[in-house]
C-alpha cells in the first residue's frame, strides 16, 4: 500500500515570496519522517506541497518535482483532488466537521469516493476508528457531533477520517501542538502503529517527539527572516540527535540556537 | 437614579474606587445614555400601543370582515374593508421575491468569497454595498418604466407555455406586466444586495481549517463548499434571507409604482390585480378621511406584526449561531 | 495491532483513484460559454423570440447542461458537478449584475437629459405637470431639512444608546434594548410613518410638515446608528479604558475623551451611512409631509417637498416631461446617496482605529 516519495528541486512561493528553496529528499515507505526546525523555516509549507495543499493558499505556487512511486504529483494531467485523496493529511488543530456526527466525519471521505453501501461504511468506519485507537471511547456516541469530543479525541477522529480512505501517505502538521501531554502520548503511540500501513511525514516543534516517533529526521533552517527556508540535512533520527553532520543542526538540537 | 456599578467592560480597581465616589458628571452621563436606551424602548412600545388603539377603533366599526373582506372602502358609510387581498399579495410577492433572490444571492456571495479572482473580490463586495444603498423609489421608477415593458415578452411566453399551471395564466397576455409577479421580480432585485452582503460575511467567517479538512480528503471545490461551507453557514443564510424577507414585506414605493392594484384575489400571478399592505396605505391615504386613516393604520399594524415576527426569528437564529460559533472558536 | 490487520483483510476495499485524470482543457469553460451563446442566438433567431432576456436564459441553460454532459463524459460525475457548480455560481453573478447594471445605466442616461443648473435651482412653481421645465430645488431643500432634523434627533440618541450598551449596559434592560434595536432595524418605513401619523397628527392634531416626516425618519435611523456605533465602540481596546481609569480619570470623561475619540471615524461613517439610507425614504413622506410644488423653507409649517417623494409624484403624473424630471431627480438622489456612501467609507479608511487590523 504505502508508497515512497522522491522530491527533487522543489521550491514553493507565496505570491512573489519564495518560502522554501530547492529541496530534494527521499522518503521510504512505511517509515516515519519528522521535519524539525525553527518557526518560519518552511517545514509546514514543504509538507503541504506533498499533497498539493500549498496551492490552495492564495498566491501559493510550486516549482519542482514530487514523485510518488515514480509518478510526479505536479505532472501534466494530474488532478490535485486525486493527489489529496491519495496523500492524507492531519492538521495542527483538530478540525472535525462541526456539523457532522462522529460517524459522518469518518464516513465523509468514503462517501466522496463512492462507498455507498451502509454495511461497507459501517465496517470501514469501525475499522478506521479502531485504527485510530478511538473506537472504545466513541462506539456509544457515533451519532453525537464530533465537536463534542475532547481535543485529543478530536485529533484521533481526524486521523480516523484521514485513514478511512486508505491513503498511501499520511502527512501530519504538528498534530499534537494543541493537545495536552496525555493526548499527545496517545497520538504518538498511534503513529507507531500506523507506520506499519502508511508512509508518515510529521512536522513537529517538539524535538523529543521527533526523537520518540520518527525513523528519519529532516532539519530545516533559514538564514534570516524574509529568506527562503532550506533543508539543512536529513538522516536517521538517531544520527541527527547524536551526531549530526552539520553544525547548525547540532546547535538547534542542543538549544544553542539564536 | 442609581449609577450602574456592575459595569462589565473595564475590570479594574479604578472602577471600584470610582463606584464609591459618585461624581455628578458620571451620574449625568450614565443617566443620559441609559435614558436614551429607555427612550428607544418607549418608542418601540408606543408604536405598538398607538397603532393598536387606532386599529381597534377602526376594526370595531368595520362592516366587513377585517380578515376576509376583499375590498377597501373605509371611507364609505358604512365602512367595509378587509386585508385578504393585501395579505395575499404581500405574501405571494414576497415568496416570489425570495424564491428568486435567495439562490442567486447565495450564488453571488459564493462567487465573491470562493470563486471570483481575488483581485475582483473586494471591488465586487464594495459594489454590492453601494447597491444596497440605492433608494427604493429608484428601483420603483426603473421597475415601472424599464422592467415592466421588458417583461411583456416573458409574460406572454409564460402564459403560452406554462399557462396550463393556472398560476401563469394571464387574461390579457399582451397587457402591461403590472402584476404581483413583476412586483416579486422587482423585490427580488431589491433584496439581492442585502442577502448577498450578509451571506458573504457568513461565508467569510467559515474557518479555513474546515475547508482544508475537506480539501485534504480529496474533495472538489464544490464538495468542499457542500461539506464545510454551507453547513457552517446555513443558519447565517437563513437569517440573511429573513432580513431580506422583512424588507420585501414592508417595501412600499417600489410596489406602488409597479403594481396596478385592484381588489381581486387571484391565483393568476401575471394578472394586473391585487395589492400589498404598504402599497394600499400609500394609494388610499390621499383620499382617506379620519376614519379611513385609522383603517389604514389597522392594516399597517398587521404588517408591523408580521415583520416583527420575521425579524425576531432572524435575530433569534443569529443569536443562536453566535453561541454555537463561540463554542467552536 | 494484530486484530487491526485482520480487520483490514475482511474490510471492503475503498476505491482507489489514479493520480492522473482525464481533464478538459483550460479553455473549455470559455469555449462552452461561446458555443452556448452562439447556439442560443441561433435558436432565438430561428424561433423568432424577440426578448433578449429569453436569449440570455437559453444561453445560460445550454451552458450549464452542456458543461454537465461534456464534463461527465470526459472527467466523471464528481468533476462534472464541480464544474456545474462553478458555472451556476458564475451565471448567478451575471444574472444579477444585468438588472443592477441596467438600473444604474438607465438612471444615468435618462437622468442627464434635463439635468442642468436650472433644474437644480428651480422649483415646480407655475410649471404645468404636462409641461417641460421646473426643477428640484424645493425638493432638495426639503430633503436636506428633513434629513438634517432626523439626524439631529437620531444621532445623539443612537450614539448615547450605544454608549449605554457597551459601557454601562448590563442585565435585563440592556438585553431588552439590544433585542429591540435589532427588531427596530426591520420596521417597514411605512409603519414608522403610520406611528407618527397616529400620534403627532391624529392624536395631537398637528398638520403635515417636514418635521413630522423627520421624526419618522429618525425612528428609522436610530437603530442603524446604535448598531454601527456599538460595533465601533467594541473595537476600542479595553487597555485604553483601563489606562485612563487607572490615571484617576472619571468614567464619563474616559468615555468622552478617550473612547469616543478613538472610535469617532467609525461612528461618523455609521451615521453617514444611516443618513444615506433615510435620504432615500419616501413612504413616510407621503403620509406626513405630503409634498409641495413650491419652496417651503420652514420644516415646521405646512407641506414640504422631498427628493424621493418628488420622484414618485413626477412618475404618477404619467407624461414624458414628468418622467424626464423623475429620472433627473433620481440621478440627483442617487448621486447624493452615493457621495455620502463614498465619503463615509473614505472616512472609515482614513480614521480607522489603529487596533492592528
Amino acid at each position: 500500500m504505502a508508497k515512497r516519495i522522491d522530491v527533487s528541486g522543489l521550491s514553493a512561493y507565496y505570491g512573489g515570496f519564495r518560502a522554501i528553496d530547492d529541496i530534494s529528499m527521499n522518503i521510504e515507505p512505511r517509515t516515519v519522517t519528522a521535519f524539525i526546525g525553527p518557526s518560519g523555516c518552511g517545514k509546514s509549507t514543504f509538507l503541504r506541497t506533498l499533497n498539493r495543499m500549498h496551492e490552495v493558499t492564495p498566491g501559493g505556487r510550486v516549482e519542482g518535482k514530487v514523485l510518488l512511486d515514480d509518478e510526479n504529483l505536479y505532472g501534466p494531467g494530474v488532478d490535485p483532488v486525486s493527489v489529496r485523496r491519495t496523500v492524507g493529511m492531519v492538521f495542527q488543530r483538530p478540525n472535525p466537521f462541526p456539523t457532522m456526527s462522529v460517524y459522518d466525519n469518518v464516513a465523509a471521505g468514503l462517501k466522496l469516493n463512492g462507498v455507498k453501501k451502509k454495511s461497507d461504511l459501517d465496517t470501514i468506519v469501525e475499522k478506521s476508528l479502531r485504527g485510530a485507537n478511538l473506537w472504545n471511547e466513541v462506539k456509544d456516541r457515533l451519532n453525537k457531533p464530533g465537536s463534542g469530543l475532547s481535543g485529543g479525541q478530536q485529533q484521533r477522529l481526524c486521523i480516523a477520517r484521514a485513514i478511512a480512505v486508505e491513503p498511501q501517505v499520511l502527512l501530519m502538521d504538528e498534530p499534537c501542538s494543541a493537545l495536552d501531554p496525555i493526548s499527545t502520548l496517545a497520538i504518538e503511540d498511534l503513529i507507531g502503529e500506523l507506520k506499519e500501513r502508511f508512509t508518515i511525514v510529521i512536522v513537529t516543534h517538539n524535538m523529543q517527539q521527533a526523537a520518540r516517533v520518527s525513523d528519519r529526521t529532516a532539519f530545516f533552517n533559514l538564514s534570516a527572516v524574509g529568506q527562503p527556508g532550506k533543508l539543512i540535512e536529513i538522516d536517521d533520527t538517531e544520527r541527527i540527535f547524536s551526531n549530526p553532520s552539520v553544525q547548525a543542526t547540532e546547535d538547534y538540537i542542543s538549544g544553542r540556537f539564536g | 437614579m442609581a449609577i450602574t456599578t456592575q459595569n462589565p467592560t473595564p475590570p479594574t480597581a479604578a472602577k471600584h474606587a470610582g463606584a464609591n465616589v459618585t461624581r455628578p458628571g458620571d451620574k449625568i452621563f450614565s443617566g443620559l445614555s441609559r435614558g436614551s436606551g429607555i427612550l428607544l424602548l418607549v418608542v418601540m412600545a408606543s408604536i405598538a400601543i398607538f397603532l393598536t388603539i387606532r386599529a381597534i377603533n377602526a376594526i370595531s366599526k368595520d362592516h366587513g370582515n377585517f380578515l376576509t373582506t376583499f375590498e377597501w372602502n373605509a371611507n364609505a358609510n358604512p365602512p367595509v374593508f378587509g386585508i385578504a387581498v393585501l395579505a395575499y399579495g404581500t405574501i405571494v410577492s414576497s415568496i416570489i421575491a425570495m424564491a428568486i433572490a435567495v439562490p442567486i444571492a447565495v450564488g453571488i456571495a459564493l462567487f465573491i468569497s470562493h470563486y471570483a479572482p481575488r483581485r475582483l473580490a473586494s471591488p465586487l463586495s464594495y459594489i454590492v454595498d453601494l447597491l444596497a444603498a440605492v433608494p427604493s423609489i429608484i428601483y420603483g421608477l426603473w421597475g415601472a418604466l424599464f422592467l415592466v415593458p421588458h417583461l411583456t415578452g416573458l409574460n406572454m411566453w409564460l402564459d403560452e407555455y406554462l399557462g396550463w399551471t393556472v398560476v401563469f395564466e394571464k387574461e390579457d397576455p399582451q397587457g402591461a406586466a403590472r402584476s404581483i409577479f413583476t412586483v416579486g421580480i422587482l423585490l427580488a432585485i431589491m433584496i439581492l444586495p442585502i442577502i448577498t452582503n450578509v451571506s458573504r460575511e457568513v461565508f467569510r467567517q467559515v474557518p479555513r481549517m474546515h475547508e482544508e479538512a475537506a480539501l485534504a480528503l480529496g474533495a472538489t471545490r464544490w464538495e468542499t463548499i457542500r461539506m464545510s461551507v454551507l453547513p457552517f453557514a446555513r443558519s447565517g443564510i437563513i437569517s440573511a434571507s429573513m432580513l431580506g424577507l422583512g424588507r420585501a414585506l414592508g417595501e412600499t414605493m417600489a410596489v406602488a409604482t409597479v403594481l396596478s392594484a385592484a381588489p381581486i384575489l387571484s391565483v393568476h400571478v401575471l394578472d394586473p390585480v391585487g395589492g400589498t399592505f404598504s402599497q394600499n396605505i400609500v394609494a388610499k391615504f390621499g383620499e382617506a378621511n379620519e376614519f379611513g386613516r385609522d383603517a389604514l393604520i389597522a392594516s399597517g399594524l398587521v404588517l408591523f406584526v408580521i415583520t416583527l415576527l420575521v425579524n425576531g426569528a432572524a435575530r433569534a437564529i443569529i443569536a443562536k449561531r453566535k453561541e454555537y460559533s463561540g463554542a467552536n472558536a | 495491532m494484530s486484530h487491526a490487520v485482520a480487520d483490514k483483510r475482511s474490510a471492503p476495499a475503498v476505491p482507489q483513484r489514479a493520480l492522473a485524470q482525464r481533464r478538459l482543457p483550460k479553455w473549455a469553460p470559455a469555449g462552452m460559454a461561446a458555443g452556448a451563446i452562439a447556439l442560443a442566438v441561433g435558436i432565438g433567431i430561428g424561433a423568432g423570440l424577440d426578448s433578449k432576456l429569453q436569449w440570455g436564459l437559453i444561453a445560460v441553460l445550454l451552458f450549464v447542461l452542456g458543461t454537465y454532459t461534456i464534463a461527465t463524459a470526459v472527467e466523471g460525475r464528481r468533476q462534472a458537478k464541480d464544474r456545474v457548480a462553478t458555472s451556476v455560481v458564475w451565471a448567478s453573478f451575471i444574472l444579477a449584475a444585468l438588472p443592477l447594471y441596467s438600473l444604474i445605466q438607465t438612471t444615468v442616461s435618462k437622468g442627464v437629459k434635463i439635468l442642468d443648473g436650472a433644474f437644480l435651482s428651480h422649483s415646480m412653481n407655475g410649471v404645468l405637470t404636462i409641461g417641460e421645465g421646473g426643477g428640484v430645488y424645493h425638493a432638495i431643500i426639503g430633503t436636506l431639512e428633513q434629513v438634517g432634523i432626523a439626524t439631529a434627533i437620531a444621532a445623539p440618541i443612537g450614539m448615547l444608546t450605544a454608549v449605554y450598551l457597551v459601557e454601562y449596559g448590563k442585565g435585563r434592560l440592556a438585553l431588552a434594548v439590544t433585542f429591540f434595536v435589532d427588531v427596530m432595524t426591520g420596521i417597514p418605513s411605512i409603519v414608522a410613518g403610520l406611528f407618527i401619523l397616529s400620534t403627532w397628527n391624529l392624536l395631537l392634531g398637528f398638520g403635515p410638515s417636514g418635521f413630522a416626516g423627520a421624526m419618522a425618519l429618525a425612528i428609522l435611523m436610530m437603530p442603524v446608528v446604535v448598531r454601527s456605533t456599538e460595533e465601533m465602540l467594541k473595537l476600542v481596546p479595553n487597555e485604553l479604558r483601563e489606562a485612563s481609569l487607572a490615571l484617576g480619570v472619571p468614567k464619563w470623561r474616559t468615555i468622552v475623551k478617550v473612547v469616543i475619540p478613538t472610535a469617532i471615524g467609525g461612528i461618523t461613517t455609521g451615521v453617514m451611512l444611516a443618513v444615506a439610507r433615510i435620504a432615500g425614504e419616501s413612504a413616510p413622506i407621503a403620509l406626513l409631509v405630503f409634498g409641495n410644488n413650491l419652496i417651503n423653507n420652514d420644516p415646521f409649517n405646512g407641506p414640504q417637498a422631498s427628493l424621493p417623494f418628488y420622484i414618485f409624484q413626477q412618475y404618477q403624473n404619467g407624461n414624458d416631461a414628468s418622467y424626464d424630471r423623475a429620472w433627473a431627480a433620481a440621478l440627483v438622489l442617487i448621486a447624493f446617496v452615493m457621495i455620502l456612501n463614498l465619503m463615509a467609507r473614505g472616512i472609515a479608511r482614513w480614521k480607522a482605529p489603529k487596533t492592528g487590523r
